[in-house]
């Protein structure tokens, strides 16, 4: 493997958005940086801010390791940044609305239909149907990595439910707390403005049936769930109401939930459930999740679902390959960001050049997700590689392979003091009447050295993300 | 306010209050056991059991009714759920569940009284005094209270705590009373020594011995005490002051919702009631039956306010 980009030193010297950084870390004696991180660690487990991993067992209120190191992107790396994701986002959502519309781009020939139509995340009964404003995903999370000084290449697409917001949110503010001077020194884009402008995008999708003010919630599957922090958090910034499905009921042509005061009608849904426990009268009957008459409701145009029914079949692994000719297709234009060259192991070419090349290889499951089901060929053990060579052959289609990329390190404070270590980022594109992006997104770290697995749930920690003003 | 949201808020109430009272009782099991006694320890410790409605259960799991398995029922037993261990940890789940609902000290009551149980339960047996446990206990339950009463908007949340908190006070003191029903009048009649002996315990296991002092003097006698802990407005634990909270708060939901129903009715009877009555026509009517008929009209009004407010139910 190459050597990595590190965005902090060129050579041997700094690189200009983090000049200021360089003066702050050499002035921070080690026993001050222990007490902020303790401090910061004190804070986060205070206000609840923790993450419980699936199937791992142990402490349930875990806390996602915080990295006091913020990561930095100057003013003209992000305005590309801001344009390429907005232009993903655009053609993503134009690409639903077609498969669940005419398919134009696929009697054009440039995606095949059993990708789209066969896809288990297609969803048959919304099609023809389109949402307001022709958004089925109203917060597109797309996952960038950085290997160079303008190379930056999406690993993929999160059209669902994308998580992990509200760890943006609080990094930036603990920051603030533990360091004001470093904001004072550094002239940094807010991103408190996240909540407003979610809120804003959600009430602009209302269906045409609402005449009022739109009433806005988020359905969660309740606190069991390792996300939970995330909706109550985002719900309490937005004063929106979180319900779960109990809450909710359907009575005629609209939805309702259930108050101290009787029966409040809901406008707009924005769920963090998936699409096979929204309704058990139309998905999985045996969910208690959801709620019973919700598709029908939906579908005749009185309530949104934030995101819509049926948006996962543009972010699945396979589907990816085709986005640069979604942005072609649909919005006449180059994409500005591009995707990591992919093999689809269902393809026999493809499948013979990746079990020869397994060891330098990622694989990753097509429907995988958390970091779960993945071989990185370079760190794993020949034992590691055979097991997920036969679990391959047994089903190629499954699986998709990428190079393994040499992602951009940033300084990060570990036991030794402070030390490069790979890092993503997951930026928060919210999609509605306008496409609103705020300066930032959740840089993930993975603290381990060498590791590239930025997941939570494997181990990774998160960072503060500036963007400088100009 | 969402049904669930109200709904989670008063158990968070209910359960805290069921804490300190499995603590109490506790108490009063284990200072009535240190009396010289006719009928042996056990048979205290089984009324204790009863007054909860858990003889059952207890007897199923344990046996005997010693005092090491009545502090492992009463505090530490998952099984049991009103035991304090139970209790705190339901408290804190529902607080986890409307966080939003919530200020953060009221979080941090709630999450700290479960942290250290947790601590609590990884200590040996041998290093727990049993006062130790009643102590952590109400104290615990007084900073919950505390954080509620000091920071939480006066909202309609707020009276679905305080409707909570009071409705479970309430049957507690009537059961707390009852026990000593149940170790006393079948065989002896009210007044003799041992007789006031206990119910001096009872006075002390809910912090009011002295309180009763300053307000009556003189001899304890069993009227004195059933008005004290019945009829008298300035007793914080009287079923009267439980039931004026009830009245109160739920008459500040009517005023807020604009709408009064059956639960407001039935609270306001209660009420009527006890300031309509006074200790020889309880006696009259017989203690035990009078708190009987007490407990159920309570549960009559949670019966209410849950069908009302907190089941969603309402169209």
């Amino acid at each position: 493997m190459t050597q990595s980009f590190n965005e902090m030193y060129l050579d041997a010297s700094v690189r200009a958005p983090y000049a200021q950084l360089e003066a702050w870390m050499r002035s921070m004696p080690a026993d001050l940086r222990i007490q902020k991180q303790a401090e910061a660690e004190a804070l986060f487990r205070r206000i609840g801010i923790t993450f419980a991993v699936y199937g791992e067992g142990g402490d349930p209120d875990r806390l996602i390791p915080f990295d006091m190191f913020p990561r930095v992107f100057t003013h003209n790396e992000w305005a590309r940044l801001e344009r390429g994701i907005k232009q993903r986002a655009r053609a993503l959502n134009a690409f639903l609305v077609d498969v669940y519309g005419r398919g134009e781009i696929i009697r054009a020939g440039r995606i095949p239909a059993n990708l789209v139509y066969q896809n288990a995340a297609y969803e048959k009964s919304v099609a023809g149907f389109v949402p307001p404003m022709g958004v089925y995903s109203h917060i597109v999370g797309i996952d960038i990595v950085r290997t160079g000084p303008s190379d930056f290449f999406v690993l993929e697409d999160n059209c669902r439910t994308p998580s992990g917001v509200s760890y943006m949110l609080e990094s930036r503010e603990m920051m603030m707390r533990m360091f004001p001077d470093l904001f004072r020194e550094n002239r940094i884009e807010p991103v408190d403005r996240y909540h407003e402008l979610l809120r804003r995008t959600l009430a602009s999708v209302a269906p045409k049936k609402c005449k009022h003010e739109p009433v806005v919630v988020i359905l969660t599957p309740g606190h069991f769930n390792s996300a939970y922090y995330e909706h109550s958090f985002l719900a309490d910034l937005m004063g929106v109401e979180l319900v779960e499905g109990q809450d909710l009921f359907v009575e005629g042509e609209f939805v309702y939930m259930r108050t101290t005061q009787g029966p409040k009608r809901v406008d707009v849904i924005y769920r963090r459930i998936d699409d096979a426990y929204i309704d058990p009268l139309c998905f999985r009957p045996d969910s208690m999740l959801g709620v019973p008459g919700l598709m029908d409701v939906y579908r005749s145009g009185g309530v949104s679902i934030c995101s819509a029914p049926g948006a996962g079949v543009a972010d699945d692994k396979a589907v990816y390959t085709f986005v640069p000719e979604m942005v072609r297709f649909y919005l006449g234009e180059e994409p500005i960001l591009n995707n990591v060259p992919t093999w689809q192991c269902g393809k026999a070419d493809d499948l013979k050049y990746v079990l020869d090349q397994l060891p330098e290889l990622v694989v990753k499951e097509v429907h995988g997700s958390g970091g779960y089901g993945m071989l990185v060929g370079p760190t794993s053990t020949k034992e590691q590689i055979e097991m997920f060579r036969a679990k391959i052959l047994k089903d190629p289609g499954n699986y998709i392979a990428q190079p393994t990329l040499a992602l951009s390190a940033t300084p990060t404070f570990v036991a030794e003091g402070v030390a490069p270590r790979h890092v993503d980022l997951r930026p928060y594109c919210l999609v509605g009447e306008r496409i609103e992006l705020v300066p930032g997104g959740l840089t993930r770290v993975a603290l381990t050295e060498g590791s590239l697995v930025v997941n939570s749930s494997q181990g990774g920690g998160v960072k503060d993300t500036w963007v400088l003003a100009e | 306010m969402l049904s669930r949201t109200a709904d989670n808020l008063y158990w968070i109430a209910r359960y805290m209050e069921r804490a300190e009272t499995s603590a109490r009782l506790l108490e009063v099991g284990s200072r009535i056991s240190l009396l010289p006694s006719a009928q042996g320890y056990r048979n205290e410790w089984e009324s204790i059991l009863q007054s909860t409605g858990t003889h059952e259960p207890f007897a199923r799991k344990y046996g005997e009714a010693v005092q090491r398995n009545i502090e492992s029922y009463l505090f530490f037993d998952r099984d049991n759920p009103s035991s304090v261990a139970s209790c705190i940890t339901q408290a804190r789940e529902n607080g986890r569940i409307v966080r939003t609902a919530l200020t953060s000290q009221v979080w941090d009551a709630l999450n700290s009284a479960f942290q250290e149980l947790r601590q609590i339960e990884r200590t040996p047996r041998s290093e727990l005094e049993l006062s130790r446990l009643t102590d952590w206990t109400l104290k615990h339950a007084a900073m919950v209270r505390g954080s509620i009463d000091a920071t939480l908007l006066r909202n309609d949340g707020y009276n679905f705590l305080n409707v909570g908190f009071a409705l479970e006070r309430g049957d507690a003191t009537a059961r707390l009373m009852d026990v000593k029903y149940y170790v006393l009048l079948p065989r002896m009649g009210v007044g003799s020594g041992i007789d006031n002996d206990q119910w001096s315990m009872l006075l002390r296991a809910l912090s009011l011995h002295r309180a009763f002092r300053w307000a009556y003097g003189g001899e304890v006698t069993a009227a004195k005490i059933a008005h004290f802990l019945i009829l008298n407005p300035h007793c914080p634990r009287a079923l009267i002051t439980c039931v004026t909270a009830t009245n109160n708060h739920l008459g500040r939901l009517a005023k807020l919702y604009g709408k009064s129903g059956e639960a407001q009715a039935k609270a306001q009877a209660l009420q009527d009631e006890l300031d309509g009555t006074n200790a020889d026509q309880i006696f009259e009517e017989g203690l035990h039956e009078f708190l009987g008929r007490f407990i159920l009209q309570t549960a009559e009004i949670a019966g209410m306010v849950f069908e009302t407010y907190l089941s969603g139910d309402m169209r």
